[in-house]
């Protein structure tokens, strides 16, 4: 059988939406319901938008997104676990009129590799960093993160998060706001439409601060879900997320064009 | 003649850094090899050629953005000693799985753990039987002297190139911080953003309109995949042992002994063959300048043509006289001497060796 | 000709700028040269020494336990060193602060008050130079010339001004050194 082409199956007429073409054709690997496909889609569109495919490199960690090369249709390098930012600071350095971003996970980008997230904030890096919290690590199949909540329930928390044992869920976000390398710290969601169109504004005003050269890191935090680790249907969990992510982990603008909120 | 200099081998090392047109260096602190960013951070590079220095928040952060930088098809270096060398492995690791170029140099001191900062070359090991993890292997470039310090600089960065490999300028303390002199190469150019493009097809530069997007990465999910990487890799490490041994015999051609060493030892093991020689022992020294590949091929040549013994003079408790052993492979005798933890043994020590264990032996 | 000597004193004497003069000052006239100092924590303000080969060969190890020559500055050192003159060697030291002489009968042995010279000349830091002239002078392994050049090369810019009181100090060495025991 042949192949079906697009216009087969809408008429040129009425398409209203398709995706962007720097999403690769590749299935994605991540799970009904998860944040992940709509956060990489977004990106790319922003990237798309702003006409920065030909100078954009991405950098992906270790974690659910480690294949994230696969889908985002950009050059891309693949980064040993929670060294992204320095790898973007690598590349930014020797090729300062390029974009780079790193898209990590918590487990990346606050546990293993906190030490290269402050110090790349610190020092003010030219870059972008999209930090999907989902507060578990999907990839191994459902541990504690630094950002799991206290009595949250993962198969290393079994019992729940126990803070005098095992200490208390890290607010990253609001430590790299302090820094004064951050110029942009923002914290989002994408599991509705408005949270999905608010952070796709955010993200854009990342990359525009980088292209405009302004200074300092962009650090959009994207609050997802996890419903596969977290144990409940992808509806659930958007629900479970709202009344418990959220008041921990508040959504909104921390510090905006390098001043405080 | 180029410029005549008395220097440091990590001062010599770091001016060779600016001179080869590298881009860019990321390093840290640590004791012997210190000089290496102090002299960089002096000399403004980003004045003189453009290349950028920057001193990470750890060696693992430098490894890191050595293999972005190289993984965007830049000339790129770092440096370290021994506990900072561990720390770079995992890294490492991924430059060899994404075959990534890049040049490194251990200012070797001794271990394990913290260990002491004197002189010691008990990394041989570590630099080229893997130190990190996975089916991999590099170039090790040993420097006996300050002009070497410099020259390799400018032989590594052309290797790993050539190759896309890391390479690896295993020095020590004595090296990193003995003062010689120095005929410094010419300045090379930096590569134009131009010339990067159309010379390194495979470097993350941004995709540019009606080209194939380029992907830099070690992971590959599909383990028949990943054996053909490896077969690849392993096909390149064959060529690179076919084509790029160095090494140096002094006073080889009369010999009945050998001594083996890279190095400092390596100096002083060519004052104990003047010492023998002057006693009356026929020695000579076989100095190796590529640890990976090894000379094998050689030693065993010389081994067949009456060669009564070899003595691997190393400072450490027996590591590359393991590879003298394979390469020997049973003709003739082989016996071990060194001093270690930092411990640097005398050209008399060595003597007292030879004529111990492999003359009287 | 092979030159192979140890300096070996107190961090801040000037033992290894010394050496290093006296490296530079053998490139000025076309030699080989090495330079090998201890280092670590040690220097600073404890011991520090030097070995410096000058030579018209290719040098083998920069490391020894022998020398040709030992310049001795503190009393550790001379615990220390004394013992690896060769033969028929030559040890040169300043006997400020120096509480058991050496006692080889087989070496030469010459003395320096380059502490007392320096202070007189009423500038403590050319004390390595006045050593430096008490050892030319019994070991004319480089040319004065070329030590001016050696001087001109390690010197940053900004302290070219003292170069000729450097001199001074390196003719006062010159001048001043005294023979304990000399092997005929």
């Amino acid at each position: 059988m042949a192949d079906i082409t697009l216009d087969q199956i809408i008429k040129p007429e009425n398409l209203v939406y398709t995706k962007t073409k720097l999403m690769t054709d590749k299935v994605l690997s991540y799970c009904p319901g998860c944040g992940h496909g709509t956060a990489h889609r977004i990106t790319m569109e922003v990237i798309e938008e702003l006409g920065l495919e030909e100078q954009t490199i991405g950098i992906a960690p270790v974690g659910c997104s480690v294949l994230a090369y696969e889908f985002m249709n950009i050059d891309m390098q693949q980064a040993a676990h929670g060294r992204a930012p320095a790898v973007a600071t690598g590349i930014k350095r020797v090729w300062p009129d390029k974009i780079v971003f790193s898209y990590q996970g918590d487990g990346d980008l606050a546990a293993i590799g906190t030490n290269e997230t402050i110090h790349a904030c610190n020092r003010g890096e030219n870059i972008v960093i999209i930090f999907i919290n989902n507060g578990i690590y999907g990839m191994t199949g459902g541990q504690m993160a630094p950002t799991t909540l206290i009595g949250m329930k993962s198969s290393t928390s079994p019992f729940g998060r126990d803070a005098q044992r095992m200490g208390n869920p890290l607010k990253i976000t609001e430590l790299v706001a302090q820094l004064p390398g951050t110029y942009f710290v923002t914290r989002q969601a994408v599991h509705t439409p408005a949270n999905v169109r608010k952070t796709k504004r955010a993200i854009k005003k990342a990359f525009e601060n980088q292209r405009d050269g302004k200074p300092g890191v962009s650090f959009v935090e994207i609050v997802s879900n996890c419903n596969s680790g977290w144990k409940m249907t992808p509806r659930d969990a958007n629900t479970w997320m709202e009344e418990n992510m959220f008041p921990f982990y508040p959504l909104g603008d921390i510090k905006v064009d390098g001043k405080l909120v | 003649m180029s410029e005549l200099k008395l220097m440091k081998g990590n001062e010599a090392l770091a001016e060779a850094a600016i001179r080869a047109g590298a881009d860019a260096y990321f390093g840290y602190p640590i004791t012997p090899q210190s000089e290496v960013i102090e002299y960089l951070m002096a000399e403004k590079p980003h004045e003189r050629t453009g290349m950028v220095v920057l001193q990470a928040e750890s060696e693992i952060a430098a490894i890191n953005m050595v293999y972005g930088a190289a993984g965007a098809g830049k000339k790129v270096m770092t440096s370290s000693s021994s506990p900072g060398i561990s720390l770079k492995q995992e890294g490492i690791s991924y430059i060899a799985g994404a075959e990534l170029p890049c040049l490194y140099a251990n200012v070797v001191r001794g271990g394990p753990g913290l260990g002491t900062i004197q002189p010691s070359q008990a990394d041989y090991f570590q630099s080229t039987k893997g130190g990190g993890h996975g089916d991999y292997r590099q170039i090790v470039l040993a420097p006996a002297s300050v002009q070497e310090m410099a020259d390799f600089v400018k032989d590594g960065f052309e290797l790993a190139f050539k190759y896309r490999i890391p390479v690896l300028i295993l020095s020590d303390g004595v090296i990193g911080q003995m003062m010689e002199k120095v005929e410094l190469f010419d300045p090379i150019p930096r590569l134009t953003d131009a010339e990067i493009y159309e010379k390194y097809p495979w470097a993350t530069t941004g995709k540019k309109s009606g080209t194939e997007r380029r992907i830099i990465t070690s992971l590959d999910l599909d383990s028949h995949k990943m054996e053909e990487h490896n077969h690849k890799l392993q096909a390149k490490y064959k060529e690179i042992t076919e084509k790029e041994v160095r090494y140096e015999l002094i006073d080889c051609d009369d010999a009945e002994y050998i001594i083996v060493a890279y190095g400092s030892s390596a100096r002083i093991a060519q004052k104990a063959v003047r010492l023998a020689r002057a006693k009356g022992i026929k020695v000579g020294l076989f100095r190796l300048i590529t640890l990976f590949p090894f000379p094998s091929v050689k030693m065993h040549e010389m081994c067949g043509k009456g060669i009564k013994g070899f003595l691997a003079v190393e400072m450490s408790s027996g590591q590359m006289v393991e590879d003298v052993r394979l390469a020997v492979n049973g003709c003739s005798k082989v016996a071990h001497f060194g001093r270690y933890g930092g411990i640097v043994h005398t050209p008399e020590e060595v003597l007292e060796a030879l004529e111990q264990k492999i003359i009287g032996g | 000709m092979t030159e192979e000597l140890i300096i070996a004193g107190f961090g801040g004497q000037g033992v290894l700028s010394m050496g290093k003069i006296l490296a530079y000052s053998g490139i000025m006239q076309n030699q080989e040269v090495s330079w090998m100092p201890s280092y670590g924590p040690e220097m600073r303000g404890g011991t520090a020494n030097v070995t410096v080969i000058v030579s018209d060969e290719r040098i083998s190890s920069p490391i020894l336990t022998i020398f040709d020559s030992a310049i001795i500055l503190n009393q550790q050192s001379m615990d220390k060193f004394e013992a690896g003159v060769r033969p028929g060697g030559t040890l040169l030291y300043d006997p400020n602060g120096i509480t058991r002489h050496p006692k080889r009968k087989d070496i030469n042995i010459y003395q320096v008050e380059a502490a007392r010279l320096a202070s007189e000349m009423g500038n403590t830091k050319i004390f390595n130079m006045v050593v430096l002239g008490a050892y030319l002078k019994i070991k004319p392994v480089v040319k004065m010339e070329n030590v001016i050049l050696g001087l001109k090369k390690s010197l940053p810019e900004r302290y070219h001004k003292l170069i000729p009181l450097n001199e001074d100090a390196i003719n006062a060495g010159l001048k001043n050194v005294v023979a304990v025991q000399e092997l005929h």
